[in-house]
C-alpha cells in the first residue's frame, strides 16, 4: 500500500502516474483510521486541508512543476510543537488550549513550497520535556509494536506514526534525544542536524540552544531528502547558519573504505541492556566488513552531560516557559490582579513534569545560585564539545547506541523523573555539543520483538558522512525493512 | 545638620528607528492600539528575535558622542519577571556586557560647567502600554520591542536644577546626534532617580531611594526638591530612610511609597540563547564615527572663539543646526560675525519663525546676507533701510543691491541733501529745539526721526544727527 | 549546596506557578534527588575554561532597520482570552 513505502519510492510512483498524491494521502488516512484508536500517535488531523494539499501536488505536477521535487505530494506529518498558520498549535499542553496559530514555522514554508502535504498535529511530551510521550495532556501514545510500550519522547507521535505507517515521514524536535531516541525505539530513522543548521523560527522553544527540528523517515535517503528541503539559513532566527540547504545525496552510496569510525568508551556502560550491547557489537562489526577502521576513542566529560543538561535546559526553559501567562492567547483562569491570574493559569495548564523543570530552571538561575549551577553548567558543556572536536580530529564519526535499553512499559519510570532523564544518557551530549546525530534501526530484542538503535554522531556540519555510514550500514541489512506487527 | 544629596540617573531614550528592535513592525508613536504588532513583538509561541542593525549604530553612536568606550565584545541577555506589558515575561536587555560604557557629559550648570560620568549605555527593548479601567487593566503592544537605550549616570549630581540641566543637555545632544527625536510627551524619554542624602561632606553614601513616574524635566527637579526635603525631614526627626521605590505623584507633588509585594526582584539574567554577541569591527565602527556630530556645548564654545559671538547668539547657533549651518556657511567671509549673528538670530530667524517656513525653503542665497552687510558697513544704505531690504530680500529673493537701486533706498550723505530737510524739521518743531538748548539732550533724536521721515528713511542718521547738533548750537 | 536548599514556595512564586500541598511536597522531594544527582558537577575543575552560551560560533547576526507589514489588529486579538477597545484585557493593575 501507499503508505508503506518509503519517499524515494512514493515518490517514484507518483512520477510516473502510477498513484495520484490524493491518492497516498488516502492510504494514510486509511492507515490512520485502522490503527490510531489504539496508537494514538495524532492529536488532530484536518482531513480536508490535506486532500486539498494533495490536490494542490497533483495539479503542479500535471502543470508540469515537479522537477527537483522528491517531496511533491509526499504526506509529512507534523510534532505539535511546530506553526502552521490557521492549525492549531498546542504543544500537547492544556495551557495552549484554542490557540490557532497565525504563522507559519519556516520549515513548514518549506514543506509547502516543496508541495510536501503537511497534514495532522502528532503526540508529544507536553513542551517537549520528556522521554515518553507520557507527559502529554492529552494521554499517552503507543510503540507500535507493543501498544502497552512506550514510544519514546518527547517525539514519540512522530516516531509511532512513521513506523505504524500512518505517514511517509513526519517532523520532530531534538533538544537531548527527542527525535533519536524515539526512533530507535520506534524502529526508524531519526536525524537531529548540527545546531543552526535547520531555522527555529517557529519551533515552539523548549531550550533554545539545544532544540533542532529534524526527520522521521523509513530510510536514511528519505531523511536526507527531507533534511534538504527544510535546512538553509533563515534571517528569522539568528541562530541560523549562514549555510545553504544542504544536499547530502551525492554522499549517499558506496561502501566506508576510508572512513573512521570511532566508539567512546565512556558510552560502555553498566546500565545497557545486553541485547542492546550484542546488537550495537554487531552493527560495528557490519560496519568493520563494509570498510570502516574502527577505534576506541575517548570523550571524557560524559558522565556529566546529563546534569549539565538539566542545568542548561530547564533554565532557558524557565524562560521560555514564561511567556504562557493567559494575557494573549491560550488557558486563562481568571484572578483579583493579574499575579493571581499568571499564578492560577499556570497552575492549571501546566502538567507536572513541565512544572518540575520550570522551578528547577528557575531555581539554578536564581540569585546565589547562578554561580553554581549555571555557569559552572556552561563551563562544562565547553569541555563537553571539546571532547567531540578532539575526537572528530581522529575519526570522522562515532557510532553508539542510542539508548540504554528498548522500550519500557508505560507507567514504569513516571513516578521516578530522575531515572527517566538517564534514558537520554547515549543522546544528550550531542545537543550540547550542537553536533549531529541520527539513529536508525540495528536489531530487535527477542521476546518481546521490540527494535534496537544505533547512533551515529558527526562534527558540526558532518551530516554527509552520517548519511554515507548509516546508508551503507542499512542496505547491507534489512532492518528497516522490518514493520511492526499493528494491524 | 547640613545634608548633601547624591542623584544618579537612569534615562530611557526611545531610538529613532524606522522599525522595531528585534522586527520589522513599525516604530511609531500614536497608532491605534495593537496596530504595530507581530508573532514577534506579541511572544508568540516559537518567534524569535533578529537585531535591528541601525539601534546597534546608534547605540554605539551614543556611546561616542558620551565620550564612551565601546568594548571588544558585547551581548544580549534575558531579565525575568512577570508584567501583563512584557510580552515574553521577560525583557532582553544587557546586562554584564553592554555596547558602551564609561564616558561622561559635559554641560552648563550653576553659571558654570559641571562633567557627570556615564557608567553606561546600553540596548534593550520597551515594553507595551498599560491602560487602566475600574476593573480592568487593557495592554496595547504597539511600544513593546522599540529599541530604548538606558543611559545610567555615576551618582555624580549634587542638586535638583543640575539635574534638569543635565537633562536638557543629554536631550540636546541625543536629539542633534540624530539618536533619539527625545519628546517626553510622545513617552521617547522616561527617567527614574536614585537619590540618598548625607551629612554635607562625608563620603558614604546614604539609603537610596528610586523615583519612578515622572513625566517632564521640570517634574524630575520638582520631584527631587520634594524628596530631598522629605529625606532631610527624616533624618532630623531621628527617624530612618528605607531603601525602597517610591512614586512621584505629579497632582499632589509628592513622593509616596509603591505598594510591591516583592521589594527586591530577583531577574536571573542569563546570556540571551536566541542572539549572537556583537563584535564590531573597525570598519563597522568607523560608519558610526563618520556620523558623530559636534556637541551643542563644544560647538557653542567654537563660535564664541571663532567669530567672537557673546554666549547668548552662540547658544543660539549651536542649538539650531540649521540655523548654526548657514551661519557658519557665511561667517568666514563676513567682516563682522558678531553683526551677522545678529542679523541670523533676530531676523532670518524671526521672519522663518512669523512665515512658518523652513530654512532650507529660503529663497535667497546666503551669501545675499553678506552683501545686505556689506552695504550698510559702506555706509550705501542705513541700519533701518537695511531692515527694509532684508524684508524685500525675504519675500522675494530679490538681490539686496537690486532692490536698493530698483526702490531708490541709497542712503543720502550729501550734505546739500541734507541740509535742507534739516532746517524744514527744525522749523517745524520750535519747542523741541527750545527744549534742546533748554538741556534736554533727548529732544536732539525727535527731531532726527523727523529727519529720517521726511527722507523716507534714507539719510544717514549719523549725519544728520551731527548737523543738526551743528546747526542748534 | 545541599538539596534543602529548594524553598520551592519561593521558586514556585517567582515562576509564578500555583502548586497544590501535594505537588510542592512531591515535588520538592523529586527535585531534592536531581539536585543530589546534579550536584556531582561540582567534583570538576572548571578553571580558566570560558562557558558556552551558543553551540554555533556566529557574531553579529542583524537585519536591516527596514519596516515590514504588521499583523492586521483582528488578527492580532484573535486568541485573546479577554479583550476590548482593541486592547489585551487583564484583571486590574495595580501600581
Amino acid at each position: 500500500m501507499w503508505n508503506t513505502l518509503t519517499i524515494s519510492d512514493l515518490a517514484a510512483r507518483l512520477g510516473r502516474r502510477e498513484v495520484s498524491a490524493r491518492e497516498a494521502l488516502q492510504a494514510c488516512l486509511d492507515r490512520i483510521d485502522q490503527v490510531d484508536g489504539r496508537l494514538h500517535a495524532f492529536l488532530s488531523l484536518d482531513r480536508a486541508d490535506a486532500l486539498a494539499q494533495a490536490d494542490e501536488a497533483d495539479a503542479r505536477r500535471a502543470r508540469g512543476e515537479s522537477a527537483d521535487q522528491p517531496l511533491l505530494g509526499i504526506p509529512i506529518a507534523l510534532k505539535d510543537i511546530l506553526a502552521v498558520r490557521g492549525q492549531p498549535l498546542g504543544c500537547a499542553s492544556k495551557i495552549l488550549h484554542g490557540f490557532i496559530s497565525p504563522y507559519d514555522a519556516t520549515v513548514v514554508e518549506k514543506l509547502k513550497a516543496a508541495g510536501a502535504v503537511v497534514f495532522g498535529r502528532v503526540n508529544m511530551d507536553e513542551f517537549a520535556m520528556g522521554s515518553s510521550t507520557e507527559n502529554s495532556a492529552f494521554g499517552r501514545t503507543g510503540n507500535p509494536w507493543d501498544l502497552d510500550r512506550i514510544p519514546g519522547g518527547s517525539s514519540g507521535g512522530s516516531a509511532a506514526a512513521v513506523a505504524a505507517d500512518e505517514c511517509l515521514a513526519a517532523l520532530g524536535s531534538d533538544t537531548g534525544g527527542s527525535i533519536r531516541q524515539p526512533a530507535a525505539l520506534c524502529g526508524c530513522v531519526g536525524l537531529k542536524p548540527t545546531y543552526g543548521l535547520v531555522s527555529r523560527y517557529g519551533l515552539v522553544a523548549f531550550a533554545s540552544s539545544l532544540d533542532q527540528i529534524g526527520p522521521f523517515t523509513r530510510s536514511v535517503r528519505d531523511a536526507a531528502l527531507v533534511l534538504h528541503a527544510i535546512s538553509g539559513h533563515d534571517p528569522r532566527d539568528s541562530t541560523s547558519l549562514p549555510e545553504p540547504a544542504i544536499d547530502c545525496a551525492a554522499a549517499i552510496h558506496g561502501d566506508l573504505r576510508g572512513i573512521k569510525l570511532g566508539l567512546p568508551r565512556e558510552y560502555r556502560i553498566e546500565g545497557i541492556d545486553p541485547e542492546v550491547k550484542s546488537a550495537v557489537d554487531a552493527a560495528v562489526r557490519q560496519l568493520e566488513s563494509l570498510g570502516a577502521e574502527i577505534l576506541e576513542v575517548s570523550l571524557p566529560h560524559t558522565q556529566y552531560a546529563v546534569a549539565t543538561y538539566y542545568i542548561i535546559a530547564t533554565a532557558e526553559a524557565s524562560a521560555n516557559l514564561a511567556r504562557y501567562d493567559g494575557v494573549r492567547y491560550g488557558l486563562r483562569i481568571d484572578g483579583d490582579d493579574p499575579i493571581e491570574m499568571y499564578a492560577r493559569t499556570r497552575g492549571a495548564g501546566f502538567g507536572p513534569e513541565v512544572k518540575r523543570r520550570i522551578i528547577l530552571g528557575t531555581y539554578v538561575l536564581s540569585s546565589g545560585y547562578y554561580d553554581a549551577y549555571y555557569l559552572r553548567a556552561q563551563k562544562v558543556r565547553t569541555l563537553i564539545r571539546q571532547d567531540f572536536l578532539r575526537a572528530f580530529e581522529q575519526v570522522d564519526a562515532l557510532v553508539t547506541p542510542t539508548t540504554p535499553t528498548a522500550a519500557f512499559r508505560a507507567g514504569e519510570k513516571v513516578d521516578n523523573p530522575l531515572q527517566m532523564y538517564l534514558c537520554d544518557i547515549f543522546t544528550i551530549p550531542c545537543n550540547l555539543a550542537g553536533i549531529c546525530g541520527l539513529s536508525l534501526p540495528c536489531g530487535f530484542t527477542r521476546e518481546p520483538r521490540l527494535p534496537i538503535g544505533l547512533q551515529i554522531l558527526g562534527p558540526p556540519m558532518g551530516e554527509r558522512t552520517l548519511f554515507k555510514v548509516a546508508h551503507a550500514y542499512e542496505q547491507a541489512t534489512s532492518w528497516h525493512r522490518q514493520k511492526p506487527p499493528i494491524q | 545638620m547640613e545634608y548633601e544629596v547624591v542623584i544618579g540617573l537612569e534615562t530611557h531614550v526611545q531610538l529613532r528607528t524606522r522599525s522595531k528592535m528585534w522586527c520589522g513592525c513599525a516604530n511609531e508613536f500614536g497608532a491605534p492600539p495593537n496596530a504595530n504588532v507581530c508573532p514577534v513583538c506579541l511572544g508568540l509561541p516559537g518567534v524569535l528575535p533578529v537585531a535591528n542593525e541601525e539601534a546597534l549604530r546608534l547605540t554605539v553612536l551614543t556611546g561616542f558622542l558620551l565620550h564612551c568606550a565601546v568594548p571588544e565584545l558585547a551581548k544580549f541577555d534575558r531579565k525575568n519577571y512577570f508584567y501583563p506589558d512584557m510580552p515574553k515575561n521577560y525583557q532582553i536587555t544587557q546586562y554584564d556586557r553592554p555596547s558602551t560604557a564609561n564616558g561622561w557629559v559635559e554641560f552648563e550648570t550653576g553659571g558654570g560647567r559641571a562633567r557627570v560620568r556615564i557608567a553606561r549605555a546600553h540596548l534593550e527593548e520597551d515594553v507595551g502600554k498599560n491602560f487602566h479601567y475600574d476593573r480592568y487593566s487593557g495592554v496595547d503592544f504597539n511600544r513593546a520591542g522599540v529599541p530604548l537605550l538606558e543611559i545610567v549616570t555615576e551618582p555624580d549630581l549634587r542638586s535638583a536644577e543640575m539635574v534638569y540641566d543635565y537633562l536638557n543637555a543629554l536631550k540636546d545632544i541625543l536629539r542633534q546626534g540624530g539618536i533619539s527625536d527625545c519628546d517626553m510627551e510622545k513617552g521617547m524619554v522616561r527617567c527614574d532617580v536614585n537619590v540618598s542624602i548625607r551629612p554635607a561632606g562625608a563620603s558614604e553614601l546614604g539609603r537610596k531611594v528610586e523615583i519612578k513616574n515622572m513625566n517632564s524635566f521640570s517634574g524630575v527637579r520638582k520631584a527631587l526638591e520634594y524628596e530631598y526635603a522629605r529625606q532631610v525631614e527624616v533624618l532630623c526627626g531621628g527617624g530612618q530612610l528605607a531603601q525602597e521605590t517610591r512614586r512621584w505623584d505629579d497632582a499632589a507633588e509628592i513622593t509616596e511609597s509603591m505598594r510591591t509585594k516583592e521589594q527586591a526582584h530577583d531577574y536571573r539574567y542569563f546570556p540571551e540563547p536566541d542572539l549572537m554577541p556583537f563584535a564590531p569591527t573597525d570598519a563597522w565602527l568607523g560608519e558610526v564615527q563618520a556620523r558623530v556630530i559636534e556637541l551643542p556645548l563644544a560647538r557653542k564654545e567654537r563660535l564664541m572663539r571663532q567669530y567672537g559671538l557673546p554666549a547668548a547668539d552662540a547658544e543660539t547657533l549651536a542649538g539650531d543646526a540649521a540655523l548654526g549651518a548657514f551661519f557658519e556657511g557665511i561667517a568666514p567671509r563676513a567682516k563682522q560675525p558678531r553683526i551677522l549673528a545678529n542679523w541670523v538670530i533676530n531676523n532670518l530667524r524671526a521672519r522663518l519663525a512669523e512665515t512658518s517656513t523652513s530654512i532650507q525653503a529660503v529663497k535667497f542665497p546666503p551669501a545675499a546676507m553678506l552683501e545686505l552687510l556689506e552695504l550698510v558697513d559702506t555706509g550705501r544704505i542705513s541700519g533701518r533701510i537695511a531692515q527694509e531690504v532684508f524684508a524685500e530680500m525675504f519675500a522675494t529673493g530679490d538681490a539686496p543691491e537690486h532692490i536698493v537701486a530698483r526702490k531708490g533706498l541709497v542712503q543720502v550723505s550729501d550734505a546739500a541733501a541734507l541740509e535742507p530737510l534739516c532746517d524744514a524739521a527744525i522749523a517745524a518743531h520750535p519747542r523741541t529745539v527750545a527744549d534742546y538748548r533748554a538741556g534736554k539732550t533727548a529732544a536732539l533724536n525727535f527731531l532726527k526721526g523727523q529727519v529720517m521721515k521726511l527722507s523716507h528713511g534714507k539719510a544717514n542718521p549719523n549725519l544728520v544727527g551731527e548737523m543738526l547738533q551743528r546747526k542748534l548750537q | 549546596m545541599a538539596a534543602a536548599d529548594l524553598d520551592i514556595q519561593y521558586v514556585a512564586h517567582l515562576a509564578r506557578l500555583d502548586l497544590t500541598p501535594d505537588e510542592e511536597a512531591r515535588f520538592s522531594a523529586q527535585l531534592g534527588r536531581i539536585l543530589d544527582y546534579i550536584a556531582q558537577l561540582r567534583e570538576l575543575s572548571v578553571d580558566g575554561i570560558e562557558p558556552t552560551a551558543h553551540a554555533v560560533p556566529l557574531v553579529n547576526v542583524t537585519r536591516p532597520d527596514e519596516v515590514r507589514p504588521s499583523m492586521p489588529t483582528r488578527a492580532a486579538l484573535r486568541n485573546a482570552p479577554a479583550q476590548a477597545n482593541d486592547l489585551f484585557l487583564v484583571p486590574k493593575i495595580v501600581e
